[in-house]
């Protein structure tokens, strides 16, 4: 029988590579997600994992022993933020490039400067790019289900990438909720032994990894991790299926809530989600037509999804808490590229709030309502808005 | 009749056809550390293939896995250019949780080992994989034409260390990564030169053979960084060797009281002087107009030979 239990998030995601079983685990302490770690040494050190734990004097050498392990045929793990996602940086390409199925739990952090160690995912973000899918948790039990997720899709023939997945720092990382803990068997089950077919560092059948592409080879090279990138859509999708089935927990690559008859949609990703229901609740017993839709995935980027959301809101209001400097929100300009060809599309408008920590209020939420109404009524306003900015204090 | 075993084996892991220059010494250094490897192996676990090899970008990485060609009847991986001990790590790791019996060889040339790659490779060390990381030094960034690296020597020309009117080349000592490494009380730490292969191939056996990490230091000269002729690569790794400038020694578990020399003079005197050596090398030229930067370079190699607990002479 599963087992509840009430656990930070940082537990959870530890709980979830317990479960997954790697074969190698690199990490290096880093705020919010040392727990991380902490755990999974705790539990090498009682011997409930069986787990190489490999105790690296950087991020950039535990992305970089995560490789070794994968390309030599293993199962690997490793947790990180912020800045030690930024470390990692130049690995996580290569990560992706090689096909390894890698995953990482990451307590989404702000990045320096100033120096914040509190909750935004300008982290994740700043790494959309590096052929890493990435899933965002709402709540503890989503940390550890889509770790296990991550590793299913991760390990697909289909896909055989890298994943991420991300929880807010401190929102979740440091807050204690009840999770329900799988049984082993199920979980194993679920996710079988890993034996990969294209990675492997056996002295029996010498293969090279990480050669030298030129131009002649190399465009193609990254056309595979497109292809598999598009792949990862329906894996996703079958794996949320066959997740549901073994666990009885229902995930969509974006889940929507009250949206039928909304008119305004508050689209957004991880914890706030929970909060944007509450909200949606209250805005309803006032009797504004209101929903939310909460990204799950966000790479591969939910297209035809986001295209089904946006047929029924009038307003698509994206609520983010990141910043591309120069154009906006991230998640705006990738939601904007999903509906560029439509016919119809709902005015889009970015909010970005919660940057470094900073609480999304009730207060705040009404703001984005606000001008959201004001677009619904033809007023002309700003497509890209910070909310809860102390104006005062610039 | 007994037939003797030859001195160094016969198997090949680098296979010929790689892209390095004529004459590359480098090259000459992965010819001969695999083959070394391969044999401890046989004499450890009875199977010469047990090994691994975790390459940091530079030269060697570059020639040898130019897809869909590969110079490796190993499993070979390359993932960047500071990392190649953390990969190692990895692999290690891995191997250990496969149950597969074997070592594992990481190597980097200067750049990737002395700059770029020093954290990683003292993670790698204080954590005692059983790695053996082997840093082939050709005293700068070659892959990249020829740039200074805090291991090229003094006084050396290179493109980042140019000669000129307020300069004479390269103002640094060379930075020695076989003392930081032997620091971190390894089992075994070793210099070598292909100018003396029998003795790099047997530090190469013996950093294989040892449980836990050891690292090697190679001498091999680069033929467009050091301005030689193809022909003269193993002449100039040796005069290394003959003048002093290269001491080849061994240090077991960071021991520096007992430090193994080989080739060092009874009497601490150098036979050549090191003139013999910068002479034959374009990167050297402008030094024989600069005496006081020769005797600088000799009182920088003797501190060398003094932190090593010798008193020499330098013709």
């Amino acid at each position: 029988m599963p087992m509840k239990k009430v656990m930070k998030g940082n537990e959870a995601a530890a709980w979830a590579a317990k479960l997954a079983k790697p074969k190698v685990v690199a990490a290096f302490p880093i705020t919010p997600s040392t727990l991380v770690p902490e755990k999974i040494s705790e539990f090498v050190a009682d011997g409930e994992m069986d787990a190489e734990f490999i105790k690296v004097e950087s991020e950039h050498s535990a992305i970089s022993a995560c490789v070794g392990a994968s390309a030599a045929g293993v199962r690997t793990f490793t947790a990180t933020a912020s800045q030690g996602l930024a470390l990692m940086h130049e690995v996580l390409f290569i990560a992706a490039g090689m096909r390894l199925p890698i995953v990482m739990a990451i307590g989404n952090r702000a990045l320096s400067a100033p120096i914040n160690i509190w909750n935004d995912w300008q982290d994740t973000i700043s790494e959309r790019d590096t052929g890493w899918m990435q899933f965002y948790a709402e709540n503890n039990q989503e940390a550890l289900d889509l770790i296990l997720i991550a590793f299913k899709v991760a390990e697909d023939e289909r896909v055989l990438l890298p994943a991420m997945v991300g929880f807010d720092a401190f929102i979740l990382t440091h807050t204690v909720e009840p999770v329900e803990i799988p049984d082993q068997e199920v979980v194993d089950e679920f996710l079988g032994e890993y034996v990969p077919k294209h990675a492997y560092l056996d002295p029996a059948r010498p293969i090279t990894q990480g050669a030298l592409g030129f131009p002649a080879h190399y465009m193609e090279a990254r056309y595979t991790v497109w292809e598999a990138m598009e792949n990862a859509r329906k894996v996703i999708k079958e794996v949320f299926d066959e997740f549901e089935k073994k666990f009885g927990r229902r995930y969509h690559m974006i889940e929507e809530y009250k949206t039928d008859d909304a008119e305004i949609i508050l689209l957004t990703m991880g914890s706030l989600a929970g909060t944007l229901k509450e909200f949606v609740d209250k805005k309803r017993e006032e009797g504004i037509k209101i929903g939310a839709a909460k990204m799950t995935v966000y790479r591969p980027f939910p297209i035809e999804e986001i295209r089904a959301l946006a047929k029924k809101a009038k307003v698509l209001a994206i609520l983010e808490k990141d910043i591309s400097f120069g154009i906006g929100g991230a998640v705006f300009a990738d939601t904007s590229r999903a509906l560029i060809n439509e016919k119809e599309k709902p005015i889009m408008l970015d909010f970005i709030l919660g940057l470094g920590g900073r609480d999304v209020t009730f207060e705040n939420l009404e703001e984005v309502v606000e001008i959201s109404k004001k677009a619904l009524e033809g007023e002309k306003v700003e497509e890209i808005n910070w909310i809860g900015l102390r104006k005062e204090i610039l | 009749m007994a037939v003797r075993k030859p001195p160094i084996t016969t198997r090949e892991y680098w296979a010929p056809g790689h892209a390095a220059c004529a004459g590359c010494g480098p090259a000459i250094v992965m010819r001969l550390a695999t083959k070394a490897f391969s044999e401890a192996m046989e004499e450890k676990y009875g199977d010469p293939n047990a090994f691994a090899i975790a390459h940091a970008t530079g030269c060697m990485e570059v020639v040898s896995g130019v897809f869909p060609y590969t110079s490796w009847k190993a499993p070979w991986i390359h993932v960047a250019f500071e990392n190649a001990a953390a990969v190692a790590s990895g692999v290690e790791a891995a191997w250990k949780k496969l149950g597969r019996k074997g070592k594992i060889l990481a190597i980097g040339g200067d750049g990737g080992t002395a700059d770029i790659g020093l954290q990683a490779l003292s993670g790698m060390l204080e954590r005692r994989h059983n790695v053996v990381y082997l840093m082939y030094d050709n005293e700068a960034y070659m892959n990249t034409g020829i740039q200074r690296s805090s291991s090229t020597p003094y006084g050396a020309w290179t493109t980042t260390s140019p000669p000129g009117k307020y300069s004479i080349g390269e103002d640094k000592p060379k930075k020695w990564v076989a003392l930081i490494a032997a620091a971190h009380q390894i089992p075994y730490v070793a210099t070598a030169s292909i100018g003396d292969p029998y003795d790099f191939y047997r530090k190469m056996k013996k950093a294989a053979s040892v449980d836990g990490p050891a690292f090697v230091q190679v001498l091999a000269p680069c033929v467009p960084g050091w301005r030689i002729p193809p022909e003269k690569t193993v002449e100039v790794a040796k005069l290394a060797i003959e003048t002093g400038l290269w001491p080849l020694f061994e240090i077991e578990n960071g021991d520096f009281h007992n430090i193994k020399f080989q080739r060092f003079p009874k009497d601490g005197k150098f036979k050549k002087p090191i003139e013999d050596y910068l002479r034959l090398q374009g990167r050297f030229k402008h030094l024989f107009k600069r005496p006081e930067a020769i005797q600088e370079l000799k009182n920088q190699i003797k501190e060398l030979w003094r932190i090593l607990g010798k008193e020499v002479e330098l013709p």
